[in-house]
């Protein structure tokens, strides 16, 4: 008997606002414990909450950008329950109303398309978080009242890659939308499993078990890589899976039980009655709207079918925004926007990390690129003299065709000055010229690095070649 | 006539015409503290008396070079203890809380203050609002003034008794289900729970968030529109504060053909004789003086009491969930892991009532039973406020008993919850339905204690209570 996995995903994610959910304290990752907090965050007796502004537009625009639908009313509700890291003991979130319903997400996955439909966004606050020494343990509230949104997907995904394909793709398009910068170092993404398996093309879903502790996507994908055969095992011995909830053992590469059904709290939902119920009005949501941008999926595709960019350049655009921005301005005006990409992926972006600059600090304008690709094409100076010009482009950020002009790099095309430097080469190298009239065709090569080298790369390599293949017959 | 039992009316024109001082009023409040305390007991803070001098010679000073001052200029202001003082203890009248010094300012103390008002001290209440008497609190037990045998009723008991003792000028209560109306009545002062929203809640140490209102306590129906005037205003710290304008001709003559509505649901069983005579006697001076008494029903009344009990306990079961002994307040000194000290605690740290409604709101809100009463309880106060919004085209006002019976002894419920839950049958319902209503005294009874009528209205109507209660003052 064969068997599916049916996945979903909860995907916890920080919003890039610059202060909390309820107050005004900055929202910061790595400042030193407990000095972002008032008395609101920490729930001091007598606070009220007051919703911040921008973590309502991200979820809106979130909602938007997952194509779902904002209800015309949402609201917060407390979910209850004892924790040392949360400061009231009751998390405000929504429950049954939240404030986005639907979407999806699409993305590639084992060579095709995938698509995900989203159930709901919903906002709600992070907690604190707990540290334990020697003798005593210690709480950093820091990070309580994070604005966090919660994406729930619909269980239609049906593995472990899958899972972790749809990870990633979420990821971008938050990133894209400036909702979050996902950065999993800080904690900005968390991401509980939802797995259970059942007999392939059964109706009914098997038991469903939750995973969580995983602190990666590649985590996930662990996790679900193990958990799904471990699940199968579990049926096929004709043993029974029970719901439950399971903690992933990233060191020891398995999930345990962290707490059966019977231990599950029961969070006691009510509407949250220190904050008024949301009704986006039209012309706040027309706004949040304004702030919607392309998709890195739709980008990526445009950019190939546009520009002609095989998958990988477009991906590596998609990937590096600053870097795909910079490839776009220049795209248009280019004649060969597939060599422009591979100049700025290829030299620019290696030089970028060779020597740890940005974009934003290059001292040589975009359009240098072009012209240094028109040098080139107009056979003005060779592939190889044009790295050394792009080299000292950015360096001193100067001209290419002033730098060819100063430092006499212009390609020498004079048949009798390059035949004297072919002389020259054939002289000082009888062994591969012998090799050559032996019939290896690849000492050709050798010899006209040489011509290059003689002429200090300033010989046209093509005329170099065609003269020596004359002398040499 | 001491300084100290003037109304806030009165010593504002002596301070203005120069006849007394702030100081002298302070030095005045300060000695009937020293002499009534000992046996009334109403605050649980006093603050050091020279900080409270040296205070009022401030504003002394400032009115002497003529410079501004602000409407409760030098006037003492006590403080329930559930709304948070900078720097001074606020204790919720909670073991939990005995020692918690608030780093905030509650934004109605905050008002107070900007008015020039001096904050006297922190007042006695039931144990976070809990209770009816004030029996509740963990600190002393207030007694009311006009005989000490008796309870000042609650929770804002020790606010309505510092009044009624001139142990203050002007108070500030909260009310979750009458905790300000019913001690006024209960000690003969008048009392406004304003509408939801009218007042900030931030820094009012929360009970059941949905029904809680901040509002004043004062000798006359005049002292409590100023103290209300101070306190009312939209705060952008309290997502459910109302951005409304500022209320205004509250001393103004009522309408001509004021209607007031008698609902016949508040004058059944259970009504002291005493008091019903005390409160018809009211409304009918009030007609004799061109208003007409119209009888009305609210059909849903009887639900009232449990809709109550079952919103207010489980919001202050989630409310209460912060005191755990982890950040601030009370920690127990037993040892054991962290479930087991928050455990510990909370069972040291709360008193009986305050543990009863927790674990009562905790029910109510458990998965099985939500539906059963948590729901049902919120969508039965939607019916209660369909009653009055029918009930207000036929009147423009309710009027009816504060409290079935005045003052009782003190011990004399406290060993009978439900009992104890029915002293509030007549208030809670404002709460319920976050209307204004104030209580105003109407009458004593021949034991010497004073009754309270009711005066309710629709949401924002206090300018309207204000003036019939200002013409109702002048008649009784």
């Amino acid at each position: 008997m064969s068997y599916e996995a049916v996945i979903g995903l909860e995907t916890h994610v920080q919003l890039k606002t610059k202060s909390k959910m309820w107050c005004g304290c900055a929202n910061q990752f790595g400042a030193p414990p407990n000095s972002n907090v008032c008395p609101v965050c920490l729930g001091l007796p007598g606070v009220l909450p007051v919703a911040n502004e921008e973590a309502l537009r991200l979820t809106a625009l979130t909602g938007l950008l997952l194509q779902g639908v904002l209800p015309p009313y949402a609201k917060f509700d407390r979910k209850n329950y004892f924790y040392p890291d949360m400061p009231k003991n009751y998390q405000i979130t929504q429950f049954d109303k939240p404030s986005s319903v639907g979407g999806f997400v699409e993305f590639e996955c084992h060579g095709g398309l995938a698509r995900v439909n989203i159930t709901r966004a919903h906002l709600e606050e992070d907690v604190g978080k707990n540290f334990h020494f020697e003798r005593h343990s210690g709480v950093d509230f820091n990070r309580a009242g994070v604005p966090l949104l919660e994406i729930v997907s619909e269980p239609e995904i049906t593995g472990a890659q899958m899972a972790y394909e749809y990870l990633n793709a979420l990821v971008e398009i938050l990133r894209y939308g400036g909702i979050s910068d996902c950065d999993m170092e800080k904690g900005e993404v968390r991401c509980d499993v939802n797995v259970s398996v059942r007999t392939q093309g059964a109706r009914e879903l098997g038991q469903k078990i939750e995973i969580k502790n995983m602190n990666s996507f590649s985590g996930v994908r662990r996790a679900l890589e193990h958990e799904i055969p471990r699940q199968i095992e579990v049926l096929q011995k004709g043993g029974p899976l029970t719901q439950e909830t399971r903690r992933w053992d990233d060191a020891g590469g398995l999930t345990e039980t962290m707490r059966s059904k019977e231990m599950a709290h029961d969070y006691r939902y009510f509407p949250e009655p220190d904050l008024m119920p949301l009704a986006p009005a039209p012309a706040w949501v027309e706004e949040v709207a304004r702030r919607v941008v392309e998709l890195p999926l739709a980008k990526k595709q445009r950019l190939m079918s546009k520009y002609q960019l095989p998958a990988s350049d477009a991906q590596t655009f998609v990937w590096d925004r600053a870097l795909g921005d910079y490839f776009e301005h220049l795209a248009p005006r280019s004649k060969n926007p597939k060599a422009a990409a591979n100049w700025i992926i290829n030299n620019l972006r290696a030089k970028l990390a060779a020597s740890g600059a940005t974009l934003a600090e290059l001292n040589f304008k975009p359009e240098y690129i072009l012209d240094l690709m028109e040098l080139v094409e107009s056979r003005q100076i060779s592939g190889t003299m044009a790295q050394q010009v792009f080299a000292e482009m950015f360096e001193t950020g100067g001209a290419p065709n002033l730098i060819v002009k100063e430092k006499g790099w212009a390609q020498v095309s004079d048949a009798a000055a390059i035949e004297a430097l072919c002389d020259q080469a054939l002289a000082a190298h009888p062994g591969p010229v012998a090799d050559y009239k032996a019939g290896k065709a690849a000492a050709l090569n050798f010899l006209k690095g040489q011509v290059m080298k003689l002429s200090k790369g300033k010989a046209n390599p093509n005329l170099a070649g065609e003269i020596l293949e004359k002398k040499l017959k | 006539m001491k300084l100290a039992a003037m109304t806030a009316g009165r010593l504002k024109a002596m301070l203005a015409r120069k006849e007394a001082s702030c100081a002298d009023i302070m030095r005045s409040v300060l000695d009937e503290i020293e002499k009534r305390e000992p046996s009334v007991r109403a605050f649980i803070t006093v603050r050091d008396p020279a900080d409270l001098l040296r205070e009022a010679e401030k504003v002394d000073q400032r009115v002497l070079r003529g410079q501004p001052v602000g409407p409760l200029a030098g006037l003492p202001v006590a403080v329930k203890d559930n709304l948070c003082t900078q720097g001074l203890r606020t204790t919720c009248a909670s073991k939990m809380l005995a020692d918690f010094v608030p780093p905030y300012d509650a934004t109605v103390v905050q008002r107070v203050k900007e008015a020039d008002g001096i904050i006297l001290g922190k007042t006695n209440m039931d144990e976070f609002a809990m209770g009816s008497t004030t029996e509740n609190s963990a600190m002393q037990t207030t007694r009311n003034p006009w005989n000490t045998d008796y309870v000042p009723g609650g929770t804002s008991g020790g606010s309505a008794a510092a009044v009624a003792a001139h142990e203050t000028i002007l108070a500030l209560g909260s009310d979750t289900g009458g905790s300000i109306r019913q001690p006024a009545s209960y000690c003969g002062v008048v009392g406004l729970k304003p509408t939801y929203g009218r007042v900030s809640r931030y820094g009012l140490i929360a009970y059941a968030s949905s029904l809680d209102q901040v509002g004043a306590l004062a000798r006359n129906v005049e002292d409590a529109a100023l103290l209300f005037s101070v306190l009312a205003g939209h705060d952008p710290k309290d997502s459910t504060s109302l951005d409304v304008a500022s209320p205004e001709g509250l001393l103004s003559d009522p309408p001509a053909r004021l209607r007031i509505g008698v609902p016949k649901e508040f004058f059944g069983p259970g009504l002291d004789a005493e008091v019903q005579e005390a409160v018809e006697k009211a409304m009918s001076a009030l007609a004799s003086h061109g208003a007409q008494l119209v009888r009305i029903s609210l059909p849903h009344t009887e639900y009232a009491i449990p809709i109550y009990y079952i919103i207010a306990c489980a919001e202050a079961s989630s409310n209460l969930a912060r005191y755990d002994g982890c950040k601030y307040g009370y920690r127990t000194k037993s040892e054991g892991n962290v479930i087991d000290m928050m455990t510990a605690s909370r069972t040291e740290g709360f008193g009986e009532e305050v543990k009863r409604r927790i674990i009562l709101g905790t029910y109510v809100l458990s998965s099985g039973y939500h539906d059963a009463y948590y729901n049902k309880a919120a969508k039965a106060r939607t019916l209660i406020r369909r009653d009055y919004d029918e009930a207000y085209r036929d009147c423009d006002v309710i009027m009816h008993p504060v409290a079935p019976t005045p003052a009782f002894k003190i011990g004399e419920k406290t060993s009978d919850p439900l009992a104890m839950y029915l002293v509030d049958i007549y208030s809670v319902i404002a709460n319920l339905t976050g209307s204004p209503a104030m209580s105003v005294p109407c009458g004593m009874s021949r034991g010497g204690l004073p009754i309270g009528v009711q005066i309710t209205g629709p949401a924002l109507s206090e300018p309207l209570l204000f003036r019939v209660a200002y013409q109702l003052e002048g008649l009784t």
